[in-house]
């Protein structure tokens, strides 16, 4: 059993994904990256986060990449694994994340990639339910975004500075 | 404000710890609380239901059975294991968390987890959203038709369900063909461009398992081998997980 981000790594590493962070050069759009539970502390440890690191910092530039702190092994939870976000106690599930949205927000990054999905809805909505207004993005739509073969239909979780950055068949839009 | 003191009782009775200890190995270390609190500082539910993971233990301990397997608390912790992380002891709370969860009983549990594990054992998918097999492979090959027409790089994009001897066996959080089927491009995408040899399964598909939430061992176990035996079947190399 694997997890999918070891071979993001590898396929960028052998050359198989030529992902390149030119797009945000003058860009200069800042993102953080959580650390899902499950897959880093529960089960692949830090080598997983470090080839996490090495995938964002590929596709947006090392320069703006922003780490929360702690991190990795040492990561907050951010509320929505366990089964809490399906468990009915939503004000006790917002007052658990407050502690992300802050480390969130003291990173100053508007982007967090979230690649785990109970972490994508988690973390989207305590940037709604706090203010911070931090966009949260999958991962696989950066690494398509930074090759240039990202359409105009598959940006749902772009903010509006990347809803026009090399669209990929912009005539597509529906 | 200050609380009221937990008061102990001389004849601790039924203590529900005891019984977890028999089940994990090395006694899940339940006994060896230094109190020290680590586990406390960095826990985000801390505080929730006026609990924390210490004071959690420390009322296992002392045979505070009731109160223990009453609190809404075990619904708040979400098993991320930072206690464990940082505990000198390495003591497993969460495990005691799971064993509180599954002395609820099974109707009492929250409603959205019951209803969402039930969902998922509906159909052989496992999707907590109900969706069946020949929902999935529908959608599966509906946007891929749209998208091999839309992108023509991409005329030779594929998205197998049940190829044979592929080298991985992907799963997919059932969000993407449920309610937002555009979002299964990307990951497609990728898996095209590096020459992935990989398949979804008819069975097993859906990524995620409120089972084990819903700290329902059996249906847990049902969910999961249904996507290990497909995976199996298929003869696959990789269980490829994408979350």
């Amino acid at each position: 059993m694997k997890n999918i981000y070891e071979y993001y790594a590898k396929w960028i590493r052998e050359g198989k994904l030529k992902v390149n962070s030119d797009w945000n050069k003058d860009l200069k759009i800042k993102f953080t990256a959580q650390d899902p539970c499950q897959i880093v502390r529960k089960s692949f440890g830090d080598p997983i986060a470090e080839d996490l690191r090495f995938v964002v910092k590929s596709v947006v530039g090392e320069e703006n990449f922003v780490d929360m702190e702690p991190n990795r092994s040492n990561n907050y939870c951010c509320g929505g694994g366990g089964g809490f976000l399906q468990s009915g106690f939503k004000d006790a599930r917002l007052e658990y994340g407050r502690l992300k949205d802050r480390q969130i927000k003291e990173t100053g990054a508007t982007y967090c990639v979230a690649a785990c999905h109970n972490c994508h809805a988690q973390i989207h909505e305590l940037s709604e339910h706090y203010g911070g207004g931090y966009h949260v993005v999958h991962l696989w739509t950066l690494i398509c975004l930074s090759l240039g073969i990202l359409g105009p239909n598959e940006r749902e979780y772009l903010g509006d500075d990347l809803k026009e950055v090399l669209v990929f068949h912009p005539e597509s839009e529906h | 404000m200050a609380q009221e003191a937990i008061r102990i009782r001389r004849d601790r009775q039924s203590p529900f710890m005891d019984k977890v200890e028999e089940m994990l190995p090395e006694g899940g270390n339940l006994n060896l609380c230094l109190t020290c609190g680590a586990c406390v500082s960095g826990c985000p539910a801390s505080g929730l239901e006026g609990m924390d993971p210490r004071k959690f233990l420390r009322m296992a301990a002392l045979g505070m059975d009731e109160e223990i397997l009453s609190t809404n608390w075990v619904w708040m912790c979400s098993a991320c294991q930072r206690c464990i992380y940082v505990c000198p002891m390495k003591i497993d709370i969460p495990q005691l968390v799971y064993h509180a969860r599954a002395s609820w009983p099974r109707e009492s549990r929250p409603k959205g987890i019951l209803g969402s594990c039930d969902m998922a054992l509906k159909n052989d998918s496992c999707s907590a959203m109900g969706a069946s097999p020949e929902d999935f492979e529908f959608v599966v090959n509906d946007v891929l038709e749209e998208y091999r027409e839309a992108q023509p790089e991409f005329a030779e994009m594929t998205a197998p369900i049940d190829k044979e001897g592929a080298e991985f066996f992907l799963n997919q959080n059932s969000r993407e063909p449920v309610t937002e089927p555009d979002e299964l491009i990307p990951l497609w995408k990728i898996l095209h461009i590096v020459g992935a040899d990989w398949t979804y399964g008819s069975k097993g598909w859906a990524g995620e398992n409120y089972c084990m939430f819903l700290a329902d061992d059996e249906s847990w176990k049902q969910v999961t081998q249904t996507a290990a035996a497909q995976a199996d079947a298929l003869g696959c190399k990789v269980f490829l997980n994408t979350e």
